[in-house]
């Protein structure tokens, strides 16, 4: 039965003189390949050269702080609800007095890590927080010896007041 | 007995039964929700106005329809009674106004209330109320004040629903706290600041549908949702001692009263086992809490996981033997 009108009946008739020479063929090959030095290149040279990303891109995460610096984020476990892939933990702790400059609510993010290998950058964390404390950003994730490396703290996540991150594209 | 038509469904129930426990018979699809009325503490009920229902039929008797809403936790049922709950235009809009009103002075704090995700005005909120608040001026706030080490309270998110209260009146033989002021200046209070430590005050925890009256020793321990409910039992001379533990890995993070399926507490439990018996040790485990699917403290959770059986060959039967 033909299922297809792409099948090619294979034959095994005798070469003829010239293609047993085989050089028609192998100049042919080669051409193609050297065809290709004078192509534009797939491939950039990373990470000289990076392709372009979109602004919206959804790369690694940030822990946002409001306009006086304290974060944002009150440990309300959202987002760890909300992870299809389990990636997100956190241990809550009670603001102390003093520490009114440091977090924006009477209840904070004491731990706050997520694990890079398991995130598979949906968003739905940011969707989920109700609190515009997280966000995905146009940056990579950085490649790493150890696996524990991976597990990002609040080290890695919490943006540094004086180097804010802009995430107003991603809010559009 | 009296027959009574609950959105098109008739049940008969004996003389006496007030509405919403009708309804409550036939199931949690026409039950009116219930912010205030609580089953096991008598008296309660008529403050909030969210079981609101039609009457369309008085009775047998008298088949003109009630002139008004009424609170169904506080009407009995007649023969021949005709209410009207999801069915009726005028009740439903009436419990989305009410809940527009509750939620005037409720602040909107749930990411940081521990109450939230087993918090009975978020579960109104979210399915009777409206997803926009209509006014922008201040929400009433108080002053916090200390009642005692085990529970705290939240004036700020109290709905004034009583049932704390009643509490107090009837399971504890001298109350220490009650409601001052009137209307809009109502607080939850104690007589200057008097802690609340007697041995049955921490059901008021339990009976509270917000988060006003929360477990201190519980305070920001952890989402209700990252912990397990594992049901469990102790011989306690004070109470029946028949609990749920919320665990969180191998540590017990709170302890509570058994609910049933309108969040209402099966057997209120002493203050030694909520809050002094926080060891697996201290326990006979019965088994993971049954919770409903749709809880999101159900979320993530994958006891119930049925793992198909694999077939061998025994299982294969000719077609045609």
């Amino acid at each position: 039965m033909k299922l297809t009108n792409r099948s090619v009946v294979v034959s095994k008739k005798e070469l003829t003189w010239s293609e047993k020479l085989y050089l028609p063929a192998i100049t042919q090959g080669l051409g193609i390949t050297i065809s290709h030095f004078f192509k534009k290149k797939a491939t950039v040279q990373y990470p000289e050269v990076e392709k372009p990303r979109t602004e919206i891109w959804r790369g690694r995460h940030v822990l946002k702080r409001d306009e006086e610096g304290r974060e944002n984020c009150t440990a309300c476990g959202l987002c760890a609800v909300a992870c299809p892939a389990e990636a997100i933990t956190m241990e809550a702790a009670e603001r102390m007095k003093g520490e009114e400059h440091l977090y924006r609510e009477e209840k904070y993010a004491a731990t706050y890590e997520i694990n890079m290998l398991r995130c598979i950058f949906c968003g739905l964390c940011e969707e989920a927080c109700p609190k515009d404390a997280i966000y995905l950003t146009d940056r990579l994730v950085s490649p790493e010896y150890d696996r524990q490396d991976f597990i990002y703290g609040k080290n890695k996540l919490v943006e540094k007041i004086d180097d804010r991150i802009d995430i107003v594209p991603r809010k559009k | 007995m009296a027959k009574v038509t609950i959105d098109g469904i008739e049940i008969e129930v004996p003389d006496g039964t007030s509405i919403l426990q009708a309804a409550r018979m036939i199931g949690p699809t026409v039950a009116p929700p219930a912010m205030c009325f609580y089953t096991n503490l008598p008296s309660s009920g008529g403050y909030c106005r969210t079981c609101m229902v039609e009457v369309t039929k008085g009775s047998e008797k008298d088949p003109r329809p009630m002139p008004k809403l009424v609170a169904s936790c506080r009407t009995q049922v007649m023969d021949g009674m005709v209410v009207g709950n999801r069915t009726s235009e005028k009740a439903v809009d009436a419990r989305k106004g009410v809940v527009e009103f509750l939620l005037l002075n409720h602040p909107l704090d749930c990411p940081i209330c521990d109450q939230a995700g087993e918090c009975h005005l978020q579960d109104l909120s979210y399915e009777n109320g409206s997803a926009k608040t209509r006014t922008d001026f201040e929400r009433r706030t108080f002053d916090k004040i200390d009642i005692g080490d085990k529970i705290q309270l939240h004036m700020n998110r109290c709905i004034l629903c009583y049932r704390c209260v009643k509490v107090a009146d009837q399971l504890t033989p001298e109350r220490v706290h009650g409601v001052m002021n009137r209307g809009d200046h109502s607080e939850i209070s104690t007589y200057i600041t008097k802690a609340v430590d007697n041995e049955f005050s921490g059901n008021m925890i339990d009976v509270c549908p917000v988060g006003a009256l929360t477990d201190k020793t519980f305070r920001f321990k952890s989402r209700v949702w990252f912990t397990k409910p594992v049901t469990a039992h102790r011989d306690c001379d004070k109470c029946c001692g028949k609990v749920v533990l919320w665990y969180k890995g191998e540590d017990v993070l709170r302890v509570t009263g058994r609910k049933d399926q309108w969040g209402e507490v099966e057997e209120f439990i002493c203050n030694t086992c909520r809050f002094d018996k926080k060891r697996t040790s201290d326990w006979v485990v019965e088994g993971p809490t049954n919770l409903s699917r749709h809880s999101v403290i159900s979320a993530n959770h994958y006891e119930k996981l049925v793992v198909p059986n694999e077939l061998t060959l025994n299982d294969i039967k000719p077609l045609n033997p």
